[in-house]
């Protein structure tokens, strides 16, 4: 049984079949990459699995729990947190205040009328935040606004504001999309280390080849709405059938 | 202090100075001198100035935290007002338990009108608010007569209840309000050579309940509840996505900012016992909105800043009028005095509305954060040219 059980899950936009048959299974602490030509349904796929879109079949559950009709808020607060494709934070916001809101989150709740103290007199949020922006290597920006942040940056404080809320299932969206080559291998660096040093379970999506061999466990094919394989790095690689649906087009 | 940092503590002070000395502030210009129409003094509009203050900083905890903008909390100072005339009709003419009454009552009010309007957000939500708004307008002008007395307004009669206390009192006239015995309208006029300044009650009890107010406010603006706020404001789906409920924090900052405006409306009704249908007007609702937005939405003294500046501009200079103006350019040669006071004429009195939208429209145009971005500049501008004394001067000393 693995962590997240997706099960005969289908999705249907007036004519469009968005996804066939879905079914995927992703094991705990591993990273599993689902990858695919455009169009192949994995953004459909990935909002079926955060609450944005209610399959209109199958399944899903996440840790034997259905997640299925409850609100995106609800399943975060079960522990599956989501990285977007383009960095989702709170410009207006410094980088320590977009730090201390999924620690409150944490703490709190999805609601809490907490108006009665400061946040300077909430230490142990307080610490916690300035922790994982060390971990983060952004403590020298805390006070900055984070609007202003670089693309590279932005994005590395998004995968830290997730991982604050100590989520055990991580979904990224197409983390590198449109990142120069060196902040595509910071990430890259900084999601081995997050692999490495916790124990957390990564679903990615991804285009670039280059950032799926480099990290994934396992890697599920969708063309079409439908899973093509699942296997491992190696054996995708030299699948003719991946090939021709995929990676043969872009070679 | 009071669990407020420095910065914080003496912008508290700063007003808790300016609110108490207003008599004295408000009233530079000796009583009988030519400039004394631009005192602004005397009770009747000091009690304007922090009523409205404490209505636009309620606002501000909506519309400057989460973004969502109101077209109807003028809804709610009326509530208040019918709330707190209602107390001193049935219970007494202590302003106490009508002033409690009118916030209970314009809370739930706001629980009500919030619950539905925050389904939407953007203009739909504004819209939403501003057609409840008019219609509680209309049920308050003539379908709940019974209960607000219609066009008329409610008023006091001599017999009313008043459970607590008298229908009339001993010569026959209607009691006045009062804390705990102590006069509303009572006033101390103190004579200081050619100036009289006015120290009235009904003005001081205002004023002790906008500076708590205020504290509350920079309480919550401070807090972890006023980081999410702000948080509504800047990126709902990251909210969503970090599990945390946006329509709870938005609603319970409606809550607030209603009961502000409700509060408002019962001291407006503690200072005069009456309360009219217009008070729950669009034009109304309106005039908070320009308040907040004059002052500097967001910030925390800028609605206070913007309240005052609106009153003061609405009494003082719709009272000039072509007699003064010729007065003022009396020194001209005939025919240019006729001309200035003609070029000038629909700007004052009642044409003071346009002054003020040319205000605002200079303010949103070139001070979008308000009156408050402009003392910020203002202090900047004078810090810069402190700094570039010193340093051409510490470059200077080691010539010499």
């Amino acid at each position: 049984m693995g962590i997240l059980e997706v099960k005969n899950v289908g999705k249907r936009f007036g004519g469009l079949q968005a996804l066939g048959d879905v079914n995927l299974s992703v094991k705990e602490n591993t990273v599993h990459a689902i990858i695919g030509p455009n169009g192949a349904g994995k953004s459909t796929l990935l909002n079926c699995l955060v609450g944005k879109l209610i399959p209109d079949t199958g399944s899903v559950m996440f840790d034997g729990q259905s997640v299925l009709g409850r609100k995106p808020y609800e399943i975060n607060q079960m522990g599956i947190s989501r990285v977007f494709q383009t960095p989702e934070i709170f410009g207006d916001l410094t980088v320590l205040e977009n730090m201390l809101i999924p620690c409150f989150a944490k703490r709190d709740g999805a609601f809490s009328l907490n108006a009665i103290t400061s946040v300077p007199s909430e230490t142990d949020v307080l610490e916690k935040a300035e922790k994982m922006l060390v971990e983060m290597n952004m403590a020298d920006k805390r006070h900055m606004h984070s609007a202003s942040l670089s693309r590279g940056d932005k994005r590395r404080l998004e995968i830290g504001m997730c991982l604050s809320q100590e989520p055990r299932l991580l979904l990224l969206d197409e983390p590198t999309a449109g990142m120069a080559r060196a902040d595509t291998n910071n990430t890259i660096d900084l999601l081995k280390e997050i692999k490495e040093q916790r124990d957390i379970t990564i679903a990615i999506i991804e285009h670039d080849m280059h950032v799926v061999f480099s990290l994934a466990d396992r890697i599920t094919v969708l063309a079409q709405g439908t899973p093509l394989v699942e296997d491992d790095p190696q054996n995708i690689r030299g699948n003719p059938k991946v090939r021709e649906a995929y990676l043969g087009e872009s070679a | 202090m009071f669990g407020l940092d420095k910065k914080d503590t003496r912008m508290l002070l700063v007003v808790a100075v300016l609110t108490l000395c207003a008599p004295f502030i408000l009233n530079p210009f000796p009583t009988d001198s030519a400039m004394a129409q631009f005192n602004a003094g005397y009770p009747d509009l000091m009690q304007r100035f922090v009523i409205f203050g404490i209505f636009a900083i309620g606002f501000n905890i909506l519309f400057g935290l989460t973004g969502y903008l109101s077209f109807g909390h003028a809804a709610f100072l009326g509530v208040g007002s019918y709330s707190a005339v209602w107390m001193f009709k049935l219970l007494s003419m202590n302003v106490v338990p009508a002033i409690l009454l009118a916030v209970v009552i314009s809370g739930l009010f706001a629980l009500l009108i919030g619950f539905v309007s925050l389904r939407r957000s953007g203009i739909y939500f504004s819209i939403l608010t501003l057609a409840f708004a008019q219609m509680s307008f209309n049920l308050a002008y003539s379908v709940l007569t019974p209960i607000t007395n219609g066009e008329t307004g409610l008023q006091l009669t001599l017999d009313d209840p008043r459970v607590l206390g008298v229908s009339a009192t001993a010569d026959g006239s209607i009691p006045v309000t009062s804390l705990f015995g102590l006069e509303m309208r009572s006033t101390f006029e103190m004579v200081v050579g050619p100036w009289a300044f006015q120290f009235n009650a009904g003005y001081y009890l205002c004023a002790l309940v906008l500076l708590a107010v205020f504290y509350l406010s920079i309480r919550i603006f401070r807090s972890p509840f006023g980081m999410m706020l702000r948080a509504v404001k800047s990126n709902q789906q990251r909210m969503n996505y970090t599990g945390l409920n946006t329509k709870p924090y938005t609603l319970a900052a409606f809550v607030i900012s209603g009961m502000y405006a409700g509060l408002a409306g019962g001291l407006m009704a503690s200072m005069d016992p009456l309360a009219g249908a217009e008070r729950m007007q669009w034009t109304a609702s309106g005039e908070v909105v320009l308040m907040t937005i004059l002052g500097g939405a967001g910030t925390l003294i800028g609605p206070v800043l913007g309240a005052g500046f609106i009153k003061y501009f609405e009494n003082i200079f719709s009272k000039i009028n072509d007699t003064v103006l010729h007065n003022w350019f009396a020194f001209m040669p005939d025919g240019l005095e006729d001309f200035v006071v003609f070029i000038v004429h629909p700007f004052i009195g009642k044409g003071w509305h346009l002054t003020l939208g040319i205000m605002f429209m200079l303010v949103v145009v070139f001070l979008p954060g308000g009156l408050v971005e402009g003392g910020q500049r203002i202090a900047k501008w004078v810090k810069g040219r402190k700094n570039k004394d010193d340093s051409t001067s510490a470059t200077k000393n080691p010539a010499e």
